[in-house]
């Protein structure tokens, strides 16, 4: 049920109708009345015309998931009326714009309905068809601040910032803002009981989504070279690496740029880029997705055998094949994890949330260039392009980063010869030289067998010498990934093990299951390899309870495959419809499994 | 191939360049490939190329992809970075490496197979990017290391080994760079040192993408009567249109030339390239007469050489990106973010 700062709002609109706008009007306001904030996009892929939802979850306990429910509904998309609907929790209001009247809707007598001629009165007040159809939106806003009591002061700064090269829109806008405001509070009992009061919990925070603060992150990072190829739903990390650079990396006397960005052909030729860059000596990164990392893999593999860093950031969509490209899934497990034929299998990095993005950016290319292998950054589309709130983002000035061994001139110099694979210090990663530094430092880097001097060969013991050298280097990644993050409730045998976005729908389920007297630990993996907590964690509990978004177990298969983790302690839970995982579906999946008998 | 390693020493009368180097110091490993290959002779011009070029064995770059040609840059100045990637996939890892750095010297060997089947959209890209390359083919119409299969380039009518004879149209590299806007398109052939030579230095020195298009005959595979890229039919039917001389910026014209025979055009970095024309009539300055040409003898049957295109007016890559000149990869990391302060005032839009 629906309560004082716990309500979930979802409006449904037409595709390219430029809901997106009024939408975060919306949020940002909740969010500056110190009320955190969830925010979620429901898009279909296309330009115009499907439907699509922003769901807005108003959240003063500060979770960060989705939730399982709908309070109010705006149902401006009569394509969709019927299902919109359904989905309105018990006790919760439905609001349409009543120009057009439904009478199909009032056949739900549980729920509040809300009509307010949007249409009517915009087409009243503004001229112009787009600025109706925009004025509309902006009306909505009107109607639920005055259902949720929101503070209008705010919505008015919101617009004056937002329109500050264009004044004259501030009135309009305030104008449809009150249209929707006035009728609704005239013409039904307004605030709702379960409606939004300021708090003090947003300061500190801010709401960005994981594209941005990779993108952020990579600039950050000193990244100099970005390829890429265009995909759904990581083109905006390209963007605003782009942003970013534009802003901080153009020389103001010359115009003259420190950064090079390359729209590659397709994927094939971003990641040889990348490759070359990286070889050379520059931090390289390309973002991709699940079709990406597939025509990706021949490089990869390569990378890995001939020891180049590389970044990926995949941000995963729904598989197989093109699936559904604009909904969420943690699908590329396995694909990344062991990308290529052969015998490899590469470092990944879990971030849970846009903050994570930002922070593991720069550690990418750090453990990238320390290891001389290819990293990749796994989010998802819910992460990568979903509004989270966060705490804001903080650099440490004093960071340095990791270059890994790299002879110099002067080491060169000093050197009787230099030989690109021989394991100096043992722990499996050997030095390297830039092009362009030394011509003692020149090696022929291939992909076809080589020593471990570097030379051509096809003999079986000098092959073996190099592949059983990589194992001794993955070793040493394991120490060097970032660990998992741990929490024990109480002594108990039980524990959800899980990773990425569903960070947050996992920890709500905690907490709801405490209140039902099921007490769970918590594991969540940050990277492979996995860290020996996560081997420990394991072996400590009976009952491990994997809580993934795809249909095959995948990160159950990499515990089992790579920590030889016992799989009959572990029980999947798997979210893999496309959209984001949610809290009830991990209690609902745990209390299952208790019910049958399953230690809790 | 041989099994004799090469000696160590060198004659002291070999001549030496303006680093002080010699010719052996431009050497790589032995050749793997048949005896009597043409990409053996290619490698040797390009040796000679660079020593006369005064490159600095360590600020070049050989890049190439995989096939018989791709194995060469091991065979070559040992003392320079190479990369032997994917197949097909040469020009990315080069425009990478090449944004990485642009201060080096970029030579992309590549084939038949290599960039006009597997790789023919890297090829193009790289072109439509004018990435700054010199980037060679050798052409010799078949796969070698998987025996003799027909590539992109086989002309209709050549025979196999073994089986019928090509019927598909081929893909001329020399018309299709043309009609992608390559800034410098060169043939020649890999028995043609004189010509050759001179080529592939113009080809380093032009500033953005450069292609020598290389006739260089496989004699295991494709070298028997009937097949159109073999050293007998290749010596029969081409004809040299413009060849050129090279000239050092530090240098004077000296020889004659015929008026109306030759072309001073200045390349970027202050060298001068003299073209002389073998054939009075052609203008490798105009895309649209190299293509007529071009077209005009490939149905007469022949093969055109020489300097086919040149156009010093385009800018390469890092130009049209108006990139900072010093590379990338030598930026020191301070200049490359604005710090944690700058980072507090830019969240203020996400609060």
């Amino acid at each position: 049920m629906a309560s004082i700062n716990d309500v979930v709002i979802k409006i449904a609109t037409v595709n390219g109708t430029g809901s997106a706008s009024a939408n975060g009007l919306l949020r940002k306001a909740i969010f500056r009345m110190g009320v955190p904030v969830v925010g979620k996009n429901y898009f279909p892929s296309n330009i115009q015309g499907l439907p699509t939802w922003y769901e807005i979850r108003v959240t003063g306990d500060g979770y960060s998931c989705r939730s399982d429910r709908v309070d109010i509904m705006v149902a401006m998309n009569a394509q969709t009326y019927a299902r919109d609907l359904a989905e309105v929790e018990p006790g919760g209001c439905l609001v349409y714009d009543s120009t057009w009247p439904r009478n199909s809707l009032l056949n739900r007598d549980d729920i509040t309905i809300i009509g307010i001629p949007l249409s009517k009165m915009c087409n009243e007040h503004f001229d112009g068809a787009r600025a109706r159809i925009l004025m509309k939106n902006i009306a909505y806003v009107g109607a639920i601040a005055a259902l949720l009591q929101l503070d209008l002061d705010i919505i008015k700064g919101l617009l004056e910032e937002t329109f500050a090269a264009k004044q004259h829109l501030i009135a309009s806008n305030m104008e449809a803002i009150n249209l929707g405001y006035d009728y609704t509070s005239k013409s039904f009992p307004c605030p709702l009981p379960a409606h939004v009061e300021k708090m003090d919990a947003t300061k500190g925070n801010i709401v960005i989504d994981g594209n941005t603060a990779a993108g952020l992150g990579c600039m950050y990072a000193g990244a100099t070279v970005g390829a890429w190829y265009p995909i759904t739903p990581s083109t905006s990390l390209m963007d605003a690496f782009r942003t970013f650079c534009g802003r901080y990396r153009v020389d103001p006397e010359t115009g003259k740029r420190t950064y090079c960005i390359i729209q590659a052909e397709d994927e094939l030729a971003a990641i040889g880029m990348v490759l070359g860059a990286s070889w050379n000596g520059a931090r390289s990164f390309t973002p991709t997705s699940g079709p990406g990392i597939s025509l990706m893999s021949e490089f990869i593999g390569f990378a890995y055998y001939a020891e180049i860093p590389a970044v990926l950031f995949d941000v995963q969509r729904t598989g197989p094949s093109t699936g559904m490209p604009t909904r969420t899934q943690q699908c590329d497990l396995l694909s990344c994890a062991y990308a290529s034929h052969g015998d490899t299998k590469h470092v990944l990095l879990f971030p849970a949330d846009p903050a994570e993005c930002f922070y593991m950016s720069p550690q990418a290319f750090d453990l990238a260039e320390r290891l001389q292998t290819p990293v990749m950054v796994l989010t998802d589309l819910d992460i990568g392009m979903n509004d989270w709130m966060v705490p804001e983002l903080e650099w440490d000035d004093s960071y340095v980063p990791d270059r890994g061994k790299v002879y110099d001139a002067e080491d060169l110099e000093k050197m009787e010869k230099f030989y690109r694979y021989l394991d100096v210090d043992g722990d499996g990663i050997t030095y390297r030289t830039l092009p362009g530094v030394h011509p003692k430092g020149a090696y022929f880097t291939r992909g076809s067998g080589h020593t471990k001097l570097g030379a051509y060969t096809e003999d079986s013991a000098e092959y073996q010498d190099v592949v059983d050298r990589l194992l001794v280097k993955w070793e040493t990644a394991r120490t060097m990934v970032p660990d998992a993050e741990i929490r024990y409730s109480k002594f108990n045998k039980a524990a959800i093990l899980t990773l990425g976005s569903c960070d947050g729908a996992c920890k709500e389920a905690l907490d709801r299951l405490k209140g039902q007297n099921v007490g769970l630990n918590y594991c969540r993996v940050r990277a492979f390899p996995f860290t020996d907590s996560v081997r420990e964690f394991i072996e400590q509990h009976d009952v491990v309870y994997v809580v993934e978004q795809n249909r095959d177990a995948q990160l159950r298969t990499l515990l089992i495959t790579d920590i030889d983790a016992d799989q009959r302690k572990l029980v999947s839970l798997l979210h893999y419809d496309g959209m984001p995982i949610n809290p009830g579906f991990v209690v609902d999946g745990v209390l299952e499994e208790i019910a049958k008998g399953r230690a809790a | 191939m041989t099994y004799i390693a090469k000696p160590k020493i060198s004659h002291p009368s070999l001549p030496k360049n303006k680093l002080g180097l010699t010719t052996r110091d431009y050497e790589g490993a032995v050749s793997t490939l048949c005896a009597g290959c043409g990409h053996d002779s290619v490698t040797a011009a390009l040796i000679q190329a660079v020593f006369e070029l005064d490159i600095k064995p360590h600020m070049l770059a050989k890049m190439s992809g995989i096939g018989c040609s791709s194995k060469t840059p091991a065979y070559f100045v040992s003392q320079a970075h190479g990369f032997n990637s994917v197949h097909g996939r040469m020009p990315s890892v080069t425009t990478g490496a090449n944004a990485a750095n642009r201060d080096m010297t970029y030579i992309g060997v590549s084939g038949d197979g290599d960039s006009l089947s597997i790789g023919v959209g890297q090829f193009v890209h790289a072109i439509r990017r004018n990435l700054n390359m010199c980037y060679l083919i050798e052409n010799n119409g078949v796969y070698g290391l998987t025996k003799g299969q027909f590539s992109a380039s086989a002309d209709i009518g050549s025979k196999p080994k073994k089986g019928l004879p090509n019927q598909q149209e081929p893909i001329d590299p020399a018309s299709t760079a043309l009609a992608l806007g390559a800034t410098y398109i060169a043939r020649s052939f890999s028995g043609d040192k004189e010509q050759l030579i001179p080529l592939i230095k113009g080809a380093i020195m032009h500033s953005g993408f450069s292609l020598v298009d290389i006739i260089s005959p496989c004699v295991t595979f494709n070298d028997h009567e009937g097949s159109t890229k073999s050293y007998a039919h290749t010596r029969e039917f081409y004809r040299h249109v413009a060849n050129i001389d090279y000239i050092h910026p530090t240098e004077e014209i000296k020889a004659s030339y015929n008026e109306g025979e030759a072309l001073p055009i200045h390349l970027h970095g202050g060298d001068t390239i003299v073209l002389r024309k073998v054939d009075r009539d052609y203008d490798p300055t105009s895309r649209a007469e190299a293509f007529r040409h071009l077209r005009e003898r490939f149905n007469a049957g022949e093969i055109t050489t020489g300097l086919l295109y040149v156009n010093e007016d385009r800018a390469e890559m890092h130009e049209l990106m108006q990139n900072i000149d010093t590379p990338l990869s030598q930026l020191p990391y301070e200049g490359l973010h604005p710090g944690n302060d700058e980072l507090q005032k830019l969240q203020g839009r996400y609060r």
